[in-house]
Parts: structure tokens; C-alpha cells; sequence
């Protein structure tokens, strides 16, 4: 069973990534939404290059969060519908690796396409490309940091009435410390300071909340099924 | 038709009784109790197996079939009961037990996105089967590079029926397996079960049909009284049902 146990990951993984681009509208919608959303802010904000250079890293965090959310509540939500959950649990997998599966499939079809759009809207958004390695750092951190609390998040208001509703209620608090510290060490590296420690604050966050997360969901997941 | 991929099957059956405590049977299911809400579904369900044994459970819609197949395949956790399987504690370690019982819901569970080789793959890897021979038993392999979208009811039952082969577990819980089925693929499903049984397998199955079980016991749960109904509440406070 133990020698299985990789192997029933990989094979999540794979399942998800061809479910992604066989959808692949439903896959880009988030990085759709990520660049339209960040487009919109010069056009509200006024086309000042000082003012938007000043904005960028929240502008660019703000919009990664929500656009983040967006495939959540697909995430177990499908799996749920179509008896899915059932088959995967009964796989033998215990249902926090299960989850954990399912939250690298999240940050793989959502969290690295906006990793990858990120650089682009930064320098659209007239962000000094200096920066830009703290950027992509701090976003790596938090998007993956994404993933695990949504995916959490995702577990628990999974079968619940109104769960779309309730999830970004529960993400978005939940990921405050992810967007103080990520925006906070791009402010830094724009003005000169030190950003080591934002970073590093952002990684502990991570550390905590890689082993944390999945236990919770899987718990989230076997009620689901009840 | 035993059909190949059995063998383990038989092989893995023939080993169980060495732990076995002598005249233990192979799953004892003892007094389980299941609420949902308010109402006791289940009420001190009780049945014993043998290796090669067949149940049919059947009772009116509600009478609680199907949870009693999810409580067996340790997907519903019971208020009350036991389920011993070679006499020991089935349900204490859920994630193992997975591995004794393979499990057709009443939803097909196929992924509509993928073909159907690509739907089997995960229990493929699960159960370490050939999902190429289990097609083949259910006569569907020539669908197997087919989209999941495109199949008939039928079909995806079958493919449903093909997971359940590939899972060469000794536990089937089939939750009205014949739902949409032609009759060439009743026979069909007829074969498959004696081979399970034959090479030690049990089957329980709920159905309102007949099904090509020869000599199966059949438990009958008495479903609700009129009194047990929950009545409808005015003023019902909805968040509650979250």
C-alpha cells in the first residue's frame, strides 16, 4: 500500500491536467480574469506611470487572490456531483493525500499560469523590472499558499447549500497574512529596503499550512461523502 | 467464463481464511444503526457472510439500501454497529478497507471529459489490474478510446461494471448494478458474479429487479413506518438542513 501511495498521486495529477486542457476554456478563465482585471486599474486609476508603478504590487496581488478563487469551488465541487469522491476514496488513499493531490492540481492549472501572466501585467503596470524577482518569489509562496487554503476551504463548504458563496468568505480572510506579507516585500524592494524577512515570513506561512491544510480537507472531504 | 484476471483474486481469497479464526465467517455485520437528520434510518441491520456468498437487499425507496451499502464500503460512518471482516474490526481503518471492497454507486462516476481507458486508469493503478481485460469482460473495448460524453446510459454502466472488476477486490457492493442494462449484458453480469463467487468473492447488491444471482439470500429492510415520516414544519429553519 505505502509503495502505492505515489503512484495514485501521479495518477490524480495526470487525471486533472488532461480534465484541464481537454476544458481548457474553464482552465484560462482565471488567467483571463487575472489580466483583465489587472488592465482595468489604469483605465480607473488615471494613466499616471508614478501612480501605478506606486500601485502595482497591490494591484498585482489583489487581482492573483481572486482570480485564484475562481476554480475553487469546481475544484471538489465536480467530484462531489458525478460520485467521483466516492471512487477516489475508495482507492485507498487516505483522504488528506487525496486532497493534497487535488491542491497540486490547483496550483498547477491555476497558480502557475498566473505565476506566468504575472511577470507581463507587472511590467504593463510599469513595475521597475529590479522588482521583478520578488515579485515572482513572493507570488510562487503565495499561490501556493493559495491553493491549500482554498483547497481547504474548498473541503469543508463542499456539499453545503451556497457553498460559492461562503467560500471566498472563508479564503479571503484566511489569506491576509499571504497578501500583507507578498505586497509588503515588493514595497520594499521598490524603495530600497530589505525584503528578506516578508519573504521569509511568507515561506513560514507555507510550511505551516503545507502540513495543516490537507489534514483539514481530507477531514472536510470524508464528510462530504456522509 | 473465469475470466483471467480472477485468478489474484482467488489466490488473495484462498489466503483470508489462514487468518480467519475457524468457523469465523469471512464479513459479519452486526446491529448497524444509521440517523440521517432526526430519523433512524437503519435500525440494528444484522447479516452474515460466507466466502461465495450473495445478498440482494431490497426494501421500498428510502428504506435505506443504499446507505447501508455506503456504510459497508466505509464511506458512512454508522452511529451504531460493527462490520467485521475475517473477524476483525473493518471499519477502523477505512483507508484499508478500500482495498477489500470495490464499490458501484448509483451514479457512474465517469469523468465525461475523458475517454474511458483514461476514466479506468485511476482504479488501474489502485488495484495494480488490466483495465484492457475488463473492458473486454463487459464487451466495451472497443470503446475504450471513446469519449465518456458520448456513451449511452448503458454503456457508462458498463464502464462503471469494468471499475468494479478492475478493482479485484473481494468485496462487491453494487448499488442496482442493472440499472439500464440490455439483456445481453444481464447475462453477461450473470457470468461475472458466479466467477466472483466461484473464486471466493461476495456480492451485495441493491436492486428492484431480479438479478442473475442464482441462490442469493435476500435481506429485506421494512422501510419507514407512516409515523416515522417527518412531517413538513411551517416556518422550517432552512439553515439548519446545511
Amino acid at each position: 500500500m505505502t509503495l502505492r501511495i505515489p503512484a495514485l498521486i501521479t495518477a490524480i495529477l495526470e487525471r486533472d491536467l488532461r480534465l484541464a486542457l481537454r476544458h481548457g476554456a474553464d482552465t484560462l478563465g482565471a488567467v483571463l480574469f487575472f489580466i483583465l482585471a489587472g488592465a482595468l486599474f489604469p483605465l480607473a486609476l488615471g494613466p499616471s506611470p508614478e501612480l501605478l508603478r506606486r500601485m502595482a504590487p497591490g494591484i498585482v496581488w489583489v487581482c492573483a487572490l481572486l482570480a485564484a478563487l475562481l476554480p475553487l469551488d469546481r475544484l471538489f465541487g465536480s467530484e462531489l456531483e458525478d460520485g467521483s469522491l466516492d471512487q477516489l476514496l475508495m482507492t485507498g488513499l487516505p483522504p488528506s493525500l487525496i486532497a493534497l493531490a487535488k491542491m497540486i492540481a490547483h496550483w498547477l492549472t491555476t497558480g502557475l499560469p498566473l505565476l506566468l501572466a504575472a511577470g507581463p501585467l507587472a511590467i504593463m503596470l510599469g513595475m521597475p523590472t529590479t522588482s521583478m524577482m520578488v515579485l515572482l518569489t513572493g507570488l510562487f509562496l503565495g499561490t501556493l499558499i493559495l491553493s491549500l487554503i482554498g483547497g481547504m476551504a474548498a473541503s469543508v463548504v463542499l456539499g453545503a447549500r451556497r457553498g460559492g458563496v461562503l467560500l471566498p468568505l472563508l479564503v479571503l480572510p484566511l489569506t491576509t497574512p499571504a497578501l500583507i506579507f507578498g505586497a509588503a516585500a515588493l514595497d520594499a524592494a521598490q524603495t530600497g529596503l530589505s525584503w528578506g524577512p516578508d519573504l521569509e515570513l511568507l515561506g513560514a506561512f507555507l510550511a505551516a499550512a503545507l502540513p495543516l491544510c490537507p489534514l483539514a480537507a481530507g477531514a472536510g472531504l470524508r464528510a462530504a461523502v456522509e | 467464463m473465469p475470466c483471467p484476471h480472477h485468478r489474484p483474486i482467488a489466490r488473495r481469497i484462498s489466503v483470508i481464511p489462514a487468518f480467519t479464526p475457524p468457523g469465523r465467517p469471512l464479513l459479519e455485520v452486526e446491529n448497524i444503526s444509521v440517523f440521517r437528520g432526526e430519523r433512524l434510518v437503519l435500525d440494528r441491520v444484522g447479516f452474515t457472510l460466507e466466502a461465495g456468498d450473495a445478498l440482494l437487499l431490497t426494501g421500498p425507496n428510502g428504506a435505506g439500501k443504499s446507505t447501508l451499502l455506503r456504510v459497508l464500503a466505509g464511506l458512512h460512518k454508522p452511529e451504531g454497529g460493527h462490520v467485521l471482516w475475517s473477524g476483525v474490526d473493518a471499519l477502523a481503518d477505512r483507508s484499508q478497507h478500500a482495498g477489500r471492497v470495490a464499490y458501484l454507486g448509483h451514479q457512474d462516476a465517469l469523468k465525461l471529459g475523458l475517454t474511458l481507458r483514461e476514466n479506468l486508469t485511476l482504479a488501474a493503478r489502485a488495484s495494480g489490474g488490466n483495465p484492457d481485460l475488463c473492458m473486454e469482460s463487459l464487451n466495451i473495448s472497443g470503446l475504450a478510446d471513446l469519449p465518456a460524453r458520448m456513451l449511452s446510459a448503458g454503456q457508462k454502466r458498463r464502464a462503471a461494471l469494468a471499475r468494479v472488476l478492475l478493482a479485484q477486490a473481494p468485496l462487491w457492493l453494487l448499488d442496482e448494478p442493472s440499472l439500464g442494462l440490455d439483456i445481453n449484458t444481464m447475462g453477461l453480469l450473470g457470468t461475472l458474479f458466479a466467477a466472483h463467487r466461484q473464486a471466493g468473492g461476495i456480492v451485495i447488491a441493491t436492486t428492484h429487479v431480479p438479478l442473475p444471482l442464482p441462490d442469493a439470500r435476500t435481506h429485506a429492510l421494512p422501510g419507514l413506518n407512516e409515523s416515522d415520516i417527518p412531517q413538513p414544519l411551517e416556518d422550517f429553519p432552512e439553515d439548519d438542513l446545511l
